[in-house]
């Protein structure tokens, strides 16, 4: 229990940075930790106690992959999910190129402040 | 056992990340974020998880180099403080009643170690001989569910062609005289003298 709850307090330090920073790229990073968080959680849930990886090896029965292999459902969903992160997190770092070339800044509240 | 490791990585991750948030320099703050990725890397590889280990390991370098080309952008990566009250203490507040009502929820999910397997189980008995795959991970998102993988796919080719969107130098009204010479652009005279062709 302790585990998943540390694990949501990460969660809730990357929301806070997301929220309460002015600097973009500590959003950025905010929504990177959040990322990072969510992942290790899904994992977190899936494992199973003495488990190991669901890799079937050469000198392995089928019985001895069934009792004690861990869940391969989490594991294939947050491979997809870790990329989509790194896709998304390029595009952000673009868009914040493009607004420190016109504003000059990282500041959210100077760029709010030049917009007007 | 594992456990208690897994503890000690998660108050590292936690240090670690405080320090990115808090720390002056923005430059210090990326890498701060970049030792968070490689402890949950670690904690992948405790987990039993190898494939998300490696691709974690991959993911966490290319968004440290990304994110250091984004801050190498400016001179002096030291941020001026702003303490915006009304934004920390609502969020203060905030996160402590979700962190409170988080701990009444969690005690409700399975034990750690002892996970719901009803679909999982069909894949890890029947995942061999269906797909032929000896990783099971593999199996499931090559072969049980392609049509995920194809999305992601479709996630990574957007946010790619929307990153070189945004990064492109030229945008599309500035024609040049090399454009001209190469695509066969017509220029105003040029077009001009055509349609005096025509109306001749």
């Amino acid at each position: 229990m302790i585990l998943y709850f540390l694990t949501l307090v990460l969660f809730v330090m990357g929301v806070y940075c997301l929220i309460a920073k002015k600097n973009i790229i500590k959003k950025i990073i905010g929504l990177t930790i959040t990322d990072y968080a969510i992942n290790l959680f899904i994992i977190l849930i899936g494992y199973r106690a003495n488990g190991i990886a669901p890799i079937m090896f050469k000198n392995m029965t089928m019985q001895e992959l069934t009792e004690r292999g861990v869940d391969p459902l989490p594991q294939a969903l947050v491979l997809t999910s870790i990329v989509i992160g790194l896709g998304v997190l390029s595009m952000m770092t673009a868009i914040c190129l493009r607004l420190y070339e016109k504003y000059k800044t990282f500041d959210m509240s100077e760029i709010n402040r030049l917009k007007g | 056992m594992i456990e208690t490791y897994l503890i000690a990585l998660l108050i590292f991750m936690i240090v670690g990340s405080i320090i990115a948030i808090e720390t002056k320099n923005l430059l210090s703050s990326v890498i701060s974020c970049g030792i968070v990725g490689a402890a949950v890397s670690i904690a992948f590889l405790m987990l039993a998880a190898p494939d998300i280990a490696i691709t974690q390991v991959v993911v966490e370098i290319l968004v440290l180099v990304i994110l250091i080309r984004a801050t190498i952008v400016i001179d002096n990566t030291a941020i001026e403080a702003h303490w915006d009250t009304f934004a920390v203490v609502s969020s203060l507040i905030f996160f402590g009643l979700f962190l409170v009502f988080a701990f009444l929820a969690v005690q409700d999910l399975p034990r750690f170690g002892h996970p719901l397997m009803r679909v999982s189980q069909q894949y890890l008995e029947t995942g061999l001989q269906k797909t032929g795959a000896a990783n099971i991970v593999a199996s499931v998102v090559l072969d049980f569910r392609a049509y995920d993988t194809l999305g992601e796919a479709t996630v990574i080719f957007v946010s790619i062609l929307g990153a070189f969107v945004i990064l492109r130098r030229r945008g599309r009204k500035r024609r040049t005289e090399a454009d001209v010479e190469k695509v066969g652009i017509l220029s105003e005279e040029e077009i001009r003298e055509h349609n005096g062709d025509i109306r001749e």
